[in-house]
């Protein structure tokens, strides 16, 4: 893994002045390393990592698995890219098991939720079934704890 | 009536550890970046604490054999072969330990008559020369130096040995040099302990911490096994501190002896301690790593600053320690550190509280977030220029 990756894993929000610091680069260097995974869809973005329990955000979010027809030539992905391009859905993922897609749903109200499955999901041409499961609450959110607050460090100032 | 009158002699006499003097500065300072830690900056991996839960839910609340759970000791032979390439059956050479200090101060115990004396490579961690002294042994210091990487050499040992020296105390990876010793200084080592015949206390606290080259036991050189006692734990490559948990291996005959001690003084160590640990070597192999390769990027980079900032540092091959030189700002270690705490609010720790030998150093612990490290190496920079100005 490139150094600059592992440094985005591990940092911890570090500024990019931070990131030429540590990697002994300058700030430019580091700004056309980031562009360059970008380039190279290495890189696709960031997003905050929100607990919007706490800021009544009217939410519903749902995972769905779904069925469909695999074709000649393609596979699952002519339908899978079709179905994430929704902007309903989060994420997509084939899985192995009993259904082939596993979609990760979301919007304001439990009815257009329902609506983007019946409407838009299910009448797709080669989805033979859809099974919705709502969220009804979230615990950890991509490695971050939601209700446990960050403990202060309680390390003693000068040890042996 | 002072109270104070009925110490003993030679506990009135020990020095306060240089340590806690300077604890006592930090402590009544806020908003201070410290380098002076000298513990992992992550807790212990979930799935270690949840096997400590699991072990209080279960009603796991009762002594266990003086030796420890024999599971436990099972699990340690089983890591300690794998890794280190030294046998030692669970039965009777192994003994799990409240920490290494506590191995450290039974093996003193259990082997120093009055007056015999103990080898040990300085600077080195606060409670080697005590522990020898509280056993009315007599300290021998070595000295390592920056020009060696802080290794122990054979010449220092031959130059510093003394007739009546009955123990050697090793500690590689060096808390708090972070020196190492490749196998060839090690073998040089073991020849020298063979031809004194002295047994060794090898404390390998920071082995898993070795980031450069493989780390050799003393223990697993031929014929060194019955020489030596074997101490490890789990405290830094596992980040368990704070539950106090060690182990010591060595000849049957030994361990025994060193047994006795523990079981008129500790009894056990503390059992859900010892159930979390054999969780930590059944299952933590990869989450130690994880850390290991945090703790080796920081150091480089640490490092890396310290000597840009005109403040030479060796690297260190092991630990999560850096013990650059304030040579170069002509202060010596005490006044560098006192000055960088008050003028920038950083804390390193002055040489000297780890021996006389340390003199001129300071300890700057990196097991600490990147954001803290970049901040604390560039106050330390603005401290040097701002003495250069000054000069």
């Amino acid at each position: 893994m490139k150094p600059i990756i592992k440094l985005l894993l591990e940092g911890g929000g570090l500024t990019t002045a931070q990131m030429a610091q540590v990697l002994k680069l300058s700030e430019a260097d580091v700004n056309r390393e980031l562009d360059r995974l970008k380039q190279q869809r290495v890189l696709l973005g960031f997003r905050p990592v929100l607990n919007l329990a706490l800021e009544d955000a009217e939410l519903v979010r749902a995972v769905i698995e779904v069925r469909i027809t695999p074709e000649r030539g393609g596979g699952f992905n002519r339908l899978a890219e079709r179905i994430s391009r929704f902007d309903e859905v989060e994420s997509c993922y084939l899985m192995s098991g009993g259904y082939d897609l596993l979609v990760f749903v979301r919007g304001s109200s439990l009815q257009k939720v329902a609506a983007f499955v019946s409407e838009k999901l299910a009448t797709i041409e080669g989805v033979l079934s859809t099974a919705t499961h709502f969220m009804l609450r979230s615990y950890k959110e991509h490695g971050f704890m939601l209700d446990v607050p960050k403990q202060e460090n309680e390390r003693l100032k000068v040890t042996p | 009536m002072d109270p104070a009158r009925h110490i003993a002699k030679h506990v009135v006499n020990l020095p306060k550890s240089g340590i806690r003097d300077f604890f006592e500065i930090v402590a009544g300072m806020k908003d201070v970046i410290s380098l002076g830690i000298g513990e992992p900056d992550f807790d212990t991996p979930w799935h270690i604490r949840e096997a400590g839960i699991y072990a209080l839910e279960k009603g796991k609340t009762h002594y266990t054999s003086n030796l420890g759970l024999i599971e436990l000791r099972r699990a340690i032979s089983r890591y300690v072969e794998k890794n280190f390439s030294i046998s030692y059956q669970p039965e009777d050479e192994i003994l799990v330990t409240v920490g290494v200090s506590e191995a450290l101060d039974i093996a003193c115990r259990a082997l120093i008559n009055p007056g015999d004396k103990a080898m040990f490579h300085q600077p080195c961690y606060v409670s080697y020369s005590p522990s020898i002294t509280l056993t009315h042994g007599v300290a021998v210091p070595v000295p390592t130096f920056a020009k060696d990487n802080f290794a122990l050499t054979d010449e220092a040992l031959r130059a510093a040995w003394q007739p009546g020296c009955k123990l050697l105390m090793l500690n590689l990876p060096c808390n708090p040099t972070g020196g190492t010793c490749d196998r060839a200084q090690i073998e040089a080592i073991a020849k020298f302990a063979v031809e004194k015949d002295l047994v060794v206390l090898s404390d390998e606290i920071y082995s898993e911490l070795t980031f450069e080259g493989v780390h050799t036991s003393i223990a697993s050189l031929p014929g060194m096994k019955e020489r030596v006692i074997f101490l490890h734990g789990f405290s830094k490559a596992f980040a368990m501190t704070g539950w106090r948990i060690g182990y010591a291996c060595g000849p049957a005959a030994l361990i025994e002896a060193m047994m006795k001690v523990h079981q008129y003084s500790m009894l056990c160590a503390s059992i859900i301690s010892q159930e979390a640990a054999i969780e930590a070597l059944v299952r933590g192999e990869d989450g130690m790593k994880a850390m290991r390769d945090q703790y080796h990027r920081r150091r480089d980079f640490i490092v890396r600053r310290f000597n840009e900032i005109g403040l030479k540092c060796h690297l260190p091959r092991g630990s999560f320690y850096a013990f650059p030189s304030v040579e170069t700002t002509g202060l010596n270690e005490e006044d560098f550190a006192i000055g960088l705490l008050q003028a920038e609010k950083v804390a390193m720790v002055p040489g000297t509280a780890f021996g006389e030998n340390g003199a001129g150093f300071c300890r700057a612990c990196f097991a600490t977030s990147y954001e803290q490290l970049i901040e604390a190496s560039n106050r330390v920079e603005w401290y040097v220029q701002s003495l250069a100005k000054k000069g």
